[in-house]
């Protein structure tokens, strides 16, 4: 992070309200101790986060004192963008991957930090720390810096820019392990507590939005469940769970036997999913 | 992170790495249920047997249309005894450079060799880079055991052989079956003969020498803090060695010597910190200290001009007519190579700095002994590089040195034409002056 700093000229960090983004703020308070935090926070609301998401940042961040800039694509929600209407895939694309590249345009930021972590998914685990953006905010894997030792290359031409991922070596125990040694809050939602949702397939899915379309035979049921991973409420799928503390967190993951990120349905709208969307600007 | 243990690997097409990697991760329950079912349903689609393990690390659609792995994919994986980071680097030839990079932050290499071809020039090739890059412990993991009835001559005739490329390493020889399990996790019957561990016992138990606490203390400046008026701290990573408050410290390249004062960290001061911690050090007099320059103790090189190895892993040959940018912990210079080297060879060339930097051996120092070589045209990472020794200046020889009117004309009777030439001493004047 420091190094991101001393290299670039308006670097962001990109905080989605997620275990990874707390721990990225907590190193970035740490990295520029006894000094502030030296950029601002990005959020990018789609509008359909949990409500339990928007309540911890606003009062998160104002705790600690961070700069947050929210941007949401008003245009597409306006046109009505949610995903049983349009699809995932184009849901995600006009509210996570444009909305994302068009804050970082109007931002002229140069570089952009994010959670992303190697062990989550099979193309994140051939991203670099210093990750290379063309002007268009698109990754090209097959042209890639190497990256040797610790040395990082930070050199871009104008409109490039850089997506730097501080965490890429950190895998989920050691996201729980850190937040439980440095007693990092995060959001309720990864906690074990009765909720009420439908059960569809394997997923746990929450009522929040309006939207959501209850399908033949689904009926509303509480249920002790907890997030592994946090998205938009529609699309993220709680587990049943008792663990309602961190440890009990490390405990149950320690013995799990499916990712984080089962229960992401935009990951398995196509094999690749996630490099397709990489490859577009996602993170 | 203590117990952690860093590994690459490395062989030619087809010796079945991504298969190994798979069944590590497979056997020691690192996969998860539904990355299982999504590699077990894109198995059928493809003509693999019953679990393709390869498909658990080959991330990228280019390389799963292929059959081949084409960049260093990441693993993490831990056992009830350690933690493992594994750098699954490709064997296909043009990109020898991922094989470096992945050696670069290992422990331990894993030299996989198909029993059926034995050693090949790529298997000799990613051997001696991982030796280049300073790795010590080897598994050499003889693969296909099965399809050879575990001969145990065949065997042995390839650890002979690696012995000789690799002189003096710790070399643990493995036979095994990737395809089948045989002594991947567990030791397998089928090679009775074999009284050597299991290649994950062997990883779970490997004492590596990484000991750079005990080395010099060498702390590059990142950035310097300076919250308020009364506060001045200088932040980096410690890249080897410790520090106290009350320690005398070097100030490079001034050389100036003063006393650490404190070291600041957000969770309060604290009385010691080593090596691979980030802290910020506060200092007992008022020294002019920047990003790049260099807090030391005891001796260390200061200089322009060096030997080193270079690996180069750019399309766009080594021109020693250019100016490439060299970055060396936080500094980052302008500098010149007396040798060519096309992709992915290898070579000892002498480098010379516009500005000084300050600088250990490689086999010293891994922190302060390597570089990259980065392409001002292309911003390419286009060289790595250990520094072997500095080049002593002999008396007189400092007037022989080009100068920077002398390196700008090499530049421009090195261009085509005068448009050429313009715009390489355009070029070569701003990254002078930058």
């Amino acid at each position: 992070m420091r190094e991101v700093v001393a290299e670039f000229e308006r670097p962001v960090m990109l905080y989605s309200i997620g275990k990874d983004s707390s721990v990225l703020l907590r190193l970035a308070q740490k990295a520029f101790y006894p000094g502030p935090i030296p950029f601002p926070l990005l959020h990018i609301d789609t509008t359909y986060k949990f409500r339990e998401m928007i309540e911890f940042r606003d009062r998160y961040v104002a705790e600690i004192g961070a700069r947050l800039i929210v941007h949401t694509n008003s245009e597409a929600i306006a046109e009505g963008t949610q995903p049983f209407l349009v699809g995932t895939k184009a849901c995600c694309g006009a509210l996570k991957t444009k909305s994302l590249l068009d804050a970082l345009e109007a931002g002229n930021y140069d570089a952009a930090f994010g959670g992303a972590r190697r062990d989550e998914e099979r193309s994140r685990a051939k991203e670099r720390i210093f990750s290379l953006r063309d002007p268009n905010g698109q990754w090209d894997p097959k042209n890639q810096r190497p990256e040797l030792w610790q040395l990082l290359n930070a050199r871009i031409r104008p409109g490039e820019s850089i997506r730097v991922f501080p965490l890429s070596n950190w895998t989920e125990i050691d996201v729980w392990s850190y937040i439980h040694s440095e007693s990092i809050p995060v959001v309720p939602l990864y906690f074990a507590r009765e909720r009420e949702v439908v059960v569809r397939g394997e997923a746990l899915i929450s009522l929040e939005q309006p939207f959501v379309p209850l399908m033949p035979g689904e009926q509303p049921q509480k249920i002790m469940c907890r997030m592994r991973s946090l998205g938009c409420s529609p699309c993220t799928g709680a587990v049943r769970s008792d663990a309602d503390t961190v440890p009990k967190i490390i405990a149950e993951l320690v013995a799990a036997k499916n990712s984080e990120r089962q229960l992401r349905i935009i990951d398995h709208d196509q094999d690749g999913s996630m490099e397709l969307k990489k490859r577009e600007g996602y993170f | 992170m203590s117990g952690l243990l860093r590994i690459c690997t490395a062989g030619s097409v087809d010796d079945g790495k991504s298969t190994l990697i798979g069944r590590l991760l497979y056997d020691s329950r690192a996969v998860y249920e539904d990355q299982l079912h999504s590699v077990q349903k894109a198995s059928r689609n493809r003509t693999a047997g019953p679990i393709d393990f390869s498909l658990f690390t080959d991330g990228l659609r280019a390389e799963r249309e292929q059959g081949i792995t084409i960049d260093v994919a990441y693993r993490y994986f831990a056992t009830a005894r350690r933690k493992f980071i594994l750098a699954d680097t490709p064997g296909h030839e043009q990109y020898t450079r991922n094989m470096a990079t992945g050696a670069s932050t290992a422990d331990v290499a894993i030299l996989l060799v198909d029993a059926r071809h034995g050693v090949r020039v790529q298997s000799r090739r990613h051997a001696q880079i991982a030796r280049l890059l300073g790795i010590r412990d080897y598994v050499l993991a003889v693969n296909k055991m099965d399809l050879i009835d575990f001969d145990r001559t065949v065997f042995e005739d390839i650890v002979d052989e690696f012995d000789r490329i690799l002189p003096n390493a710790n070399l643990h020889p493995i036979p095994i079956s990737a395809l089948h399990g045989d002594n991947v996790i567990t030791r397998s019957e089928r090679t009775p003969w074999f009284d050597g561990m299991s290649l994950l016992q062997f990883l779970e138990t490997v004492q590596v020498d990484r000991d750079v606490s005990g080395k010099p203390f060498r702390m590059p400046v990142q950035l310097v803090l300076r919250p308020t008026h009364e506060f001045r701290g200088y932040a980096g990573q410690i890249l080897s060695g410790m520090v106290r408050p009350g320690d005398l410290v070097s100030a490079w390249p001034g050389g100036r010597s003063t006393r650490v004062k404190r070291i600041v960290t957000w969770d309060g001061d604290l009385e010691v910190a080593s090596a691979g911690q980030s802290v910020t050090l506060t200092l007992e007099d008022e020294v002019d200290i920047s990003r790049g320059d260099l807090l030391s103790v005891g001796e260390i090189e200061v200089g322009q001009r060096f030997r080193a190895d270079v690996v180069w892993m750019d399309e766009r040959p080594l021109d020693p007519g250019r100016v490439y940018l060299l970055k060396h912990t936080t500094k980052t210079v302008t500098a010149e190579v007396d040798h060519a080297l096309v992709l992915n060879q290898i070579g000892s060339v002498g480098i010379q700095t516009a500005r000084p930097i300050i600088f250990d051996r490689y086999a010293e120092n891994r922190g302060t002994g390597s570089f990259i070589l980065i392409d001002p045209a292309t911003n390419f990472t286009s060289g790595a590089g250990m520094i072997a020794e500095p080049i002593r200046e002999r008396s007189g020889a400092a007037a022989s040195r080009p100068s920077a009117a002398e390196r700008l004309a090499r530049v421009a009777r090195s261009a085509g034409n005068d448009a050429d030439a313009v715009e390489a001493v355009r070029k070569a004047l701003e990254e002078l002056l930058s």
